[in-house]
């Protein structure tokens, strides 16, 4: 699903026709009293700023570095996953999935956009786009190679459907080469697409280590 | 409801477009869009799953041909004409002619941050005993309603194995029809991916979320 091409048409000219039509929208439903305009402000920044992928990162290098939370989060991923400070919406249920050389685990919403919101933030587009619903759970193997990834034939793949109120994370592995890493070091090679499971993290190259 | 928001499976809709540094909102009704539905959402007008069966609601051709946030501009319009919040001429207009319509709650600018930290966690404890146990041997049932469900046409008729139990939960099919807290246990069921699709597949297992209602022993 492509975005509105009609919106390129008129970027920088004049106001879209969405832009007009939810404009219009907002002001009738302010009128009505319904809705309070700084409460959407507030949801807007929240979500463009304060909440994403940097949220799991922040739980994956923690799992890589400390085996008692490693099993917590494996064990209760919400209880873990909270206790650093992530609850919430779109994410009372979280699952994490262990990644290790056998088993890779990916994960998709092929009835909608179901996704962890706290530790990931909003979906990109393609995670709710058809070509990726569609195919992820006949052929997880095909989208990983428009990712990129190509993971040993003797590697089983596993398919998540999100159907029900249940969140899941991928835990990957954590790289080679980065022994004696802090936690922040970590968290700078943990991508988001490697917590859908499309994707693998950064490996770790000693520059990242002195930049940091 | 077999409708095309239902794609497990689907052939031929091209390669997973990615776009390096994707922005969180293309455009600023998008924003607009995600605020307006949060914020309505919190009102509790309708509930979550209700949201989604709007969605799915749209005819096929135009679902398929919207971006995420059009559909969701679509379906939060849906529920407001269908609850009478709003008049058909105020939408065109963006001007209220007709008194307001009470709402249990309106989100404020303050409660935001509670509010998204407490959610509403779908689950509760549960009255009887799960019926399956990690490990048994169950089938999906051949289920076609032409209201919300959450099994995918995929899954439907297929023989599969309990991976985890997870207590009460509220089954999305009811909660779409109106009834206040319709609760199941909540199993994931994992499924040999050959059982789903023969050879056609480079996937090893499936692991879908059923409700109780959903399936059978086998």
């Amino acid at each position: 699903m492509s975005h509105d091409d009609h919106d390129h048409e008129h970027a920088g000219s004049e106001m879209s026709d969405m832009d007009v039509r939810v404009r219009a929208l907002e002001s009738l439903l302010v009128e009505k009293g319904y809705v309070d305009p700084k409460a959407l402000d507030v949801l807007i920044e929240m979500y463009e700023t304060r909440i994403g992928p940097h949220n799991g990162a922040r739980v994956v290098a923690k799992a890589w570095s400390d085996p008692a939370f490693r099993h917590w989060l494996l064990d209760d991923a919400t209880a873990a996953i909270a206790s650093l400070g992530y609850p919430g919406r779109q994410g009372q249920h979280m699952v994490a999935l262990a990644n290790d050389a056998r088993v890779h685990n990916i994960v998709v919403c092929t009835l909608c956009s179901c996704y962890p919101w706290p530790v990931l933030g909003l979906p990109p587009v393609w995670y709710k786009s058809a070509p990726y619903r569609a195919r992820a759970v006949i052929d997880p193997r095909g989208v990983l190679a428009e990712f990129g990834v190509t993971l040993p034939a003797d590697v089983e793949l596993r398919v998540w459907d999100s159907t029900a109120e249940l969140r899941y994370l991928v835990l990957p592995q954590r790289p080679p080469g980065t022994d004696g890493w802090t936690e922040e070091q970590l968290a700078t090679l943990v991508t988001r697409d490697a917590m859908i499971g499309t994707g693998l993290p950064l490996p770790a190259r000693p520059s990242s280590q002195v930049a940091l | 409801m077999n409708g095309v928001h239902d794609m497990g499976g689907m052939q031929d809709f091209g390669p997973v477009v990615r776009e390096i540094d994707e922005p969180t909102f293309h455009y600023e009704w998008e924003r607009r869009v995600f605020g307006l539905t949060i914020a309505m959402g919190a009102t509790g007008a309708w509930n979550l799953d209700q949201s989604r069966a709007a969605r799915e609601s749209l005819p096929p051709a135009q679902y398929l041909a919207s971006s995420y946030y059009q559909i969701w501009l679509e379906g939060m319009q849906a529920l407001m004409l269908e609850r009478g919040l709003v008049a058909a001429d105020e939408l065109a207009e963006g001007r209220m002619h007709e008194p307001a319509r009470p709402l249990p709650h309106v989100l404020t600018a303050d409660e935001v941050a509670t509010a998204l930290a407490r959610g509403a966690p779908p689950q509760r404890a549960l009255a009887v005993a799960p019926r399956f146990r990690v490990g048994d041997a169950v089938r999906t049932r051949q289920l076609h309603p032409v209201t919300h469900t959450r099994l995918p046409r995929y899954c439907r008729g297929k023989p599969g194995t309990i991976a985890a139990v997870h207590g009460a939960h509220i089954f999305a099919d009811a909660h779409a029809r109106g009834i206040d807290q319709p609760l199941e246990c909540l199993y994931t069921v994992r499924f040999d991916a050959h059982a789903l699709w023969g050879a056609d597949t480079t996937a090893a297992t499936v692991c879908v979320d059923c409700w109780d209602s959903y399936l059978d022993a086998a």
